[in-house]
């Protein structure tokens, strides 16, 4: 292994051979989905480039721009060969809407260290608002317009499922604000656990939720008149919203908002010495988080064309923070990555893994009680994940890492400018 | 660089990628013949596994029981079952594996409406057929769907006909109705409230518990207080049998009806001995009272050495209406392997389908237009219980 | 409406002490370690939970062994209660020592403690499924049943306004027992040595340390003695109710976490006072709701109540009803 690894750094020195190398592999690994399309490894080992894009010498742009490439092109491209292209759609699907969650989910936990333990009811409000007016369930409660409104309306609801989410979040936040550190988990589980009850019983006096029997028969998204209605399409939507959501945690992370949320993490009583208005960049931090669950509870309500309270549990809340512990608090690409990992162990892998000892127990008789079935011991998987990240690599899959800052051409800047000050200063005594 | 951190990390991926895909091998049709699976879909683990399993086990047995005639034209039918654990987005999930699995050709599912209703707008966008045992919301065929049917009674026929035995037989004037806050459970127990206000009965009370709690002494108090000749429970057994305990310990004797989700052995097992005096309204029949049921019965035990469920009859029969559709699209298609799109044709149009518990003869929603509703006492604490009356639409 | 309600309250009374009771129990475990390690131990109400399992697993093995007829009841239960405390607070002590003390020698931020206790309940969770599905195929347990003797107290004849009540022999059992449980923690804690260095250490670790104090030994104590408790309690659940689950812990767990807020958290004594309230009025909202609000919202509101009581309690008095205001060191 040791003589592999060294073989590769030495041919990983050049630039121009990490070029080579990478092509070579994602051509080698999309040849391997072509001609095996119904292998799920392949289609991993596929995915699995962009981690390695992640780690290539290149400059940003080129890597932003073949990795774009590869999953919007590339990608379904290959699998749109194969039986199970709807389902790798929707693997694909999932793992954007999660990253979205997960992203803002790091600007709340990750960026801020508000320990929010209730986080799919900002996801839970967007579904729903977009699930009351496009399906019939409007009509029950609204006296004027008429509904379910058409298929066109859901560009529209992505942004007004984001605001609604984001004023949800000021709402959580402002009584929070109060309470610190342990509280606030346990007020924000609350928080979470009151929405979906909520959801779960507003169907008297006035029925807005439809109760818990649901809001079925959701109009499906048109995009100039044609209907989106299967998991490659919503691929692309989930895939576009990603990007928008990547792009603003970017411009976020090193903008003064997020100085101030990394700031008021590290220490809030310090933050607040140094003028940090802590009530409004808490605040942001809640509200922007859950604006981006908001716009993927839409998306996610158009997919399933259904929705019930029962999708919007505590252990949904608990999964989208072990993506972001498990790639990484505060870290971008981690969380990222966490969110990935996360989804395909628990729609691929380990189902694979369920039905092959399930195949296994009716090919050839031997019996594997049901109990031992991996897909049911999710909850023990992830709890060791959880654990074991959090003793021996707190810092997650790909740590975080501080943008670095030359002290020399700091210095240089600040003597320059103490200068041109004493020149001014000097000049103005002359005249 | 970081590249040395990422190859060896990759290496290990790769390796244990490699090794899951050894050992799961395209499972080929074994002696030649060519592999038709049918999938099916319940919760095998969760609060109603008990019902789930049994839905499974029973359309294991179907499938069995007619592999010969299969196999006779050449074709090898397996059952590819997997767990929606009463989640429906894990339904979904495991709706797009089973629409993606070419061999699959139709679906023995759900358990919960709830489920039932997502999952099958995957399945038909994909042509594939579902035959389900046990949903009985009504929108789950309200919607016309081609591929979605059912052999069971719907909610709208279930609720009433157990709101027309508490109030006509059982003579109830004043009843205290208790819902779970499921899709299930708040559905039956509101068709049952409707019923049994037309017929003249007061509602004294119509009150929602939480799913998996263990204290309803909250609700039960209020109940009791009330003194109502019946109360109505909507919901599963896990609550059903907890809720009949409590009522009984406040000294609660009158009688306590239920749905068909209390028609389980598990029922018995919590409430203990205060179940006696428990009605239920079921949508599966006694497999007891036909001779044809107790050889079934007989068989299950000796399969699976479990005593038979309500359900694994129905998941026997829908398994069975499937085949039946199966073997006609076959002998449609020259005695080729049919397509989805002819299977799903050749399902719906079965009529007049003779299985162990109910005859099935599907109306163009995708109903079984001779489905019927049981009702059954719990006389001793004892599974089965009592059936006291069959009630036909 | 007054009517009804006053109608009902003794019965409304004795349920809701019994919950009550159970919750009081379940969050000195929290209070416990919270006054001592400023941490949730999120996995304290599966530890309530495993104790609940581990007692039925006894209480069969006894029924196998033909002792459950053989012997008086009340002495099965005692065998029963001590080897699930002792079982269970083990298990907590275990729980520290894995995933705590190495978090707590690298002085890692609390987050991470909250996010590993998290990871242990859902161990905890899917252990016991595990094991319970792979025996019975089912993991839903039900207990042999005890103590269902049934007593009513006629109150009607002598106040016409109330109702009568009933309750069993286990609602005795369960005051009983969590009344000796908490007089002697009272006492274990104020009057002891041990106690006094658990007092010490939750107040200042650092100074305990230096006055001879091993700090990881009382820390160690706490634990076995919260999970005890918590496993006890356990016990006292699957008799009252008689049927338990894997997952009975965490909403327990929450809702005794609240009891322990609403008497301010690290306040022994606020905790016993805060579960015994909660449980009254949980049960109080769980009957009377629809009463008051005229049907617009029902028993299936109880828990958003019991969730806006905290949130309130938190907002306006942070340290609790019986805590004491911490002013923040910078």
């Amino acid at each position: 292994m040791t003589s592999l690894s060294a073989f590769f750094e030495k041919i990983a020195q050049s630039k121009k051979n990490q070029i080579i190398l990478f092509l070579t592999y994602v051509i080698v690994t999309g040849a391997g989905l072509f001609l095996l399309p119904d292998s799920t490894i392949a289609f991993l080992l596929l995915l699995f480039s962009i981690l390695i894009l992640y780690y290539l010498n290149l400059n940003l742009r080129a890597k932003w721009v073949t990795g774009i490439v590869i999953l919007a092109v590339v990608v379904p491209f290959i699998a749109s060969f194969s039986d199970s292209y709807q389902t790798y759609m929707e693997v694909g699907t999932l793992v954007g809407i999660y990253c979205a969650m997960a992203l803002g989910l790091n600007i709340v936990v990750g960026f801020a260290g508000l320990l929010d333990l209730g986080f799919i009811a900002f996801f839970a409000v967007g579904a729903y608002t977009y699930a009351i007016f496009a399906s019939d369930q409007a009509s029950k409660f609204m006296p004027f317009g008429h509904y379910p409104l058409s298929g066109g309306t859901f560009w529209i609801f992505i942004f007004i499922a984001a605001i609604v989410a984001a004023i949800f979040g000021i709402l959580l936040g402002v009584p929070v604000l109060r309470v610190r550190g342990d509280y606030l988990a346990i007020v924000t589980l609350g928080f979470g656990e009151i929405i979906r009850i909520l959801l779960n019983n507003m169907d008297h006096p006035i029925n807005i939720t439809n109760g818990s029997m649901g809001i079925a028969s959701i109009t499906p998204p048109s995009f100039f008149g044609i209907s989106i209605g299967s998991s490659n399409q919503f691929y692309y939507i989930a895939f576009a919203i990603f990007l928008l959501v990547i792009y603003v945690v970017r411009k976020l992370e090193y903008s003064k908002l997020g100085r101030a949320w990394k700031a008021v993490r590290d220490n809030e009583i310090a933050a607040q010495s140094m003028g940090i208005p802590l009530v409004k960049t808490k605040l942001a931090a809640f509200a922007i988080g859950a604006s981006f669950s908001g716009m993927m509870g839409v998306v996610f309500a158009a997919k399933q064309m259904f929705v019930d309270a029962t999708s919007f549990t505590y252990l949904e809340s608990t999964m989208v923070l072990v993506m972001v512990i498990l790639g990484g608090m505060g870290s971008v690409p981690g969380v990222i990555l966490g969110a990935a990992v996360v989804i395909i162990l628990r729609t691929q892998v380990l189902t694979n893994i369920s039905n092959w000892l399930s195949a296994m127990s009716s090919n050839y008789g031997i019996s594997i009680p049901p109990a031992l079935s991996p897909e049911k011991m999710q909850l023990l998987i992830f709890g060791i994940l959880l654990i074991v990240f959090a003793l021996y690599r707190t810092q997650g899959l790909i740590p975080h890492k501080n943008r670095k800052v030359d002290v020399a051409k700091l210095k240089k800047e600040s003597e320059q400018a103490a200068l041109t000050r004493k020149k001014t200063a000097s000049g103005g005594a002359d005249s | 660089m970081k590249l040395k951190r990422v190859v060896p990390l990759l290496a290990i991926i790769a390796l244990l990628i490699g090794a899951l895909a050894a050992c799961s091998p395209k499972s080929g049709g074994s002696n030649g013949k060519t592999v038709i699976e049918i999938g099916s879909q319940s919760p095998l683990s969760g609060g109603s596994a008990t019902l789930g399993d049994a839905i499974r086990l029973g359309a294991k047995l179907a499938i069995e029981d007619r592999q010969k005639e299969f196999e006779k034209k050449g074709f090898q039918i397996k059952l590819k079952d997997l767990d929606d654990q009463g989640d429906p987005k894990k339904g979904v999930a495991n709706a797009q594996i089973l629409a993606s699995d070419k061999d699959v050709l139709a679906v023995v599912g759900h358990l919960n409406s709830g489920v039932a209703i997502p999952s099958s707008e995957v399945y038909n966008k994909n042509n594939l057929a579902m035959v389900s045992p046990a949903t009985t919301a009504t929108v789950v065929t309200d919607r016309k769907l081609p591929t979605v049917n059912r052999i069971c009674a719907r909610d709208d026929f279930q609720g009433p006909a157990g709101a027309n035995f508490a109030v006509k037989t059982l003579k109830a004037k004043k009843i205290f109705v208790i819902q779970d806050k499921t899709a299930y459970g708040s559905g039956l127990a509101e068709q049952f409230r409707d019923q049994a206000k037309k017929l003249g009965a007061e509602i004294v009370g119509y009150e929602g518990i939480t799913v998996g709690e263990k204290d309803f002494n909250g609700v039960l108090s209020q109940a009791v207080a009330k003194k109502p000749d019946l109360i109505y429970f909507g919901g599963v057994y896990a609550e059903g049998g907890l809720i009949i305990k409590q009522a009984r310990q406040k000294g609660f004797d009158g009688p306590i009806m239920g749905g068909d989700g209390l028609d389980s052995s598990s029922t018995v097992q919590i409430a203990g001995d205060s179940v006696k005096g428990v009605y239920l309204t079921s949508v599966a029949g006694d497999v007891s009272k036909t001779e044809k049921g107790q050889a079934f019965a007989k068989k299950y035990k000796k399969e699976f050495g479990k005593n038979v469920e309500s359900y694994s009859a129905y998941g026997y029969d829908a398994a069975g209406v499937i085949l039946d559709g199966l073997m006609k699209a076959i002998d449609g298609n020259d005695g080729k392997k049919p397509t989805r799109e002819q299977v799903t044709k050749a399902i719906r149009s079965v009529q007049n389908y003779d299985g162990v518990t109910t005859k099935v003869s599907l109306d163009d929603k995708g109903d079984n237009k001779f489905a019927k509703v049981y009702i059954y006492n719990f006389t001793e604490a004892k599974y089965p219980p009592v059936q006291k009356a069959e009630i036909s639409q | 409406m007054l009517a009804h309600i006053i109608q009902n309250l003794p019965q409304v009374l004795i349920d809701g002490l019994t919950l009550g009771v159970v919750y009081a129990v379940v969050a000195i475990g929290y209070t416990m370690v919270y006054g001592i390690l400023e941490l949730i131990n999120f996995a304290h109400g599966d530890v309530f939970m495993t104790g609940a399992f581990i007692g039925a697993i006894v209480l069969f093995l006894l029924m196998g062994m033909g002792f459950l007829a053989a012997l008086p009841a009340i002495l099965v239960f005692i065998i029963v209660i001590v080897i699930a405390a002792i079982a269970t607070g083990l298990l907590g002590v275990g729980i520290e020592r894995v995933a705590y003390r190495p978090l707590r020698k690298k002085n890692a931020p609390k987050l991470i403690a909250l996010i590993t206790s998290i990871g242990i309940s859902f161990v905890l969770e899917d252990l016991v499924r595990f094991i319970a599905e792979l025996k019975t195929g089912n993991y839903i347990v039900t207990a042999p049943p005890m103590f269902n003797h049934k007593f009513t107290l006629n109150l009607h004849s002598a106040l016409p306004f109330f109702n009568n009540a009933t309750f069993q022999s286990s609602f005795l059992l369960v005051l009983i027992v969590t009344i000796i449980m908490l007089i002697a923690l009272d006492l274990f804690v104020n009057k002891t040595k041990w106690g006094m260095a658990m007092r010490a250490v939750a107040q200042d670790r650092d100074t305990a340390s230096l006055m001879t104090i091993n700090v990881n030994r009382v820390i160690s104590v706490t634990f076995f003695i919260g999970s005890a408790l918590g496993g006890a309690t356990g016990v006292l659940f699957m008799i009252q109710y008689g049927t338990i689950d894997p997952y009975i812990g965490f909403i327990l767990g929450i809702k005794a976490f609240t009891a322990a807020v609403l008497g301010g958290i690290g306040n022994i004594r606020g905790a016993m006072f805060g579960g015994v309230m909660l449980g009254l009025l949980e049960m109080f909202a769980a009957s009377n709701l629809s009463i008051i609000t005229h049907g617009a919202m029902g028993a299936e509101y109880k828990d958003v109540f019991a969730f806006i009581i905290l949130i309130l309690v938190l907002i306006f008095k942070p340290e609790g009803l019986f805590g004491k205001a911490v002013v923040e060191k910078v």
